[in-house]
């Protein structure tokens, strides 16, 4: 069971670096900072898995709510309010 | 008998979430990604839940539930905003 | 009698980590987005559920909450999945060539 936690750990980060790597240098057709903005979601997403497998279900709890749920539908929120912005100013 | 059931179980998991980690990875267009993330997000709530039976604590279930109605709070604004922009 | 219950769990949490596996790799091997919409969340529905059932037999005490995840999985991952497949019609992200019938773009009396 214990050499379970062990690979469950290392896909975990490997899952992280991933889609870091996807947040820093996403290609797409066109969206790229909806792609980077999703990738940075994920790695919180993966960053609270990691909290619960050190035994922290308190820290894991925030951060899948702040980092995951909050700052994901915040970004989305403030793209698209520039967006409108940008096509009524000019 | 039943924990061979169970390393069967963790490794046929972590093997979808390989493949999905592939597809995020890959994805050519937006719309893919975000049906990555959905699988990625659903293939680690079964990985939470081994998670809490592995250590034999109950307290992480309420961490799942978090997570399952996050995911979907976040695949519904991804959405929205490919769809229309809010 | 516990012992066959564990057993039961096991299997069911086995089938459930199959399906996942298929869907899985259904989300690799498709060749289109509303095929991958396909595989990824209705095949990993039904696994999340079967395992969530296997769990529960496994720990009989954890039934309330297990069946709470349960019914969370089971309301919103088709809700998501549709508005997934909507987003993506509406952003004309490019289908399969074998794709002989689209009846959203027939409602909405726009060309395919």
């Amino acid at each position: 069971m214990n050499i379970l936690m062990t690979a469950m750990t290392g896909l975990l980060c490997l899952a992280m670096l991933g889609s870091a790597w996807v947040a820093v240098t996403g290609k797409g057709s066109g969206q790229r900072v909806s792609i980077a903005i999703l990738a940075s979601g994920l790695v919180s997403l993966f960053a609270s898995v990691l909290f619960l497998i050190l035994a922290a279900p308190d820290v894991a709890m925030t951060e899948a709510a702040i980092g995951s749920g909050l700052t994901t539908f915040l970004f989305f929120f403030v793209l698209s309010r520039v967006r409108a912005g940008r096509q009524d100013g000019s | 008998m039943v924990e061979t059931l169970i390393v069967i179980a963790a490794t046929l998991t972590g093997a979808a979430f390989l493949l999905a980690l592939w597809r995020f990875l890959k994805g050519p267009s937006a719309a893919d990604r975000v049906v990555a993330f959905d699988g990625l997000t659903i293939v680690s709530i079964t990985m939470i839940i081994l998670i809490a039976f592995v250590e034999g604590r109950g307290i992480y279930l309420d961490v799942a539930l978090v997570y399952a109605l996050l995911s979907f709070l976040g695949v519904i604004a991804v959405a929205r905003y490919l769809e229309r922009g809010f | 009698m516990d012992s066959l219950l564990n057993l039961l769990g096991g299997l069911l949490l086995v089938a459930g980590a199959s399906f996942l596996f298929l869907g899985g790799l259904g989300l690799v091997r498709m060749p289109d987005v509303f095929n991958r919409i396909q595989a990824g969340t209705k095949a990993t529905t039904l696994g999340t559920l079967l395992g969530l059932a296997g769990f529960a037999c496994l720990r009989p005490e954890w039934g309330l909450k297990l069946l709470l995840i349960g019914l969370v999985t089971l309301f919103t991952n088709p809700i998501s999945s549709q508005v997934l497949a909507r987003a993506a019609h509406r952003t004309r992200v490019e289908m399969t060539l074998n794709t002989t019938v689209d009846r959203l773009a027939e409602d909405t009396g726009e060309e395919a």
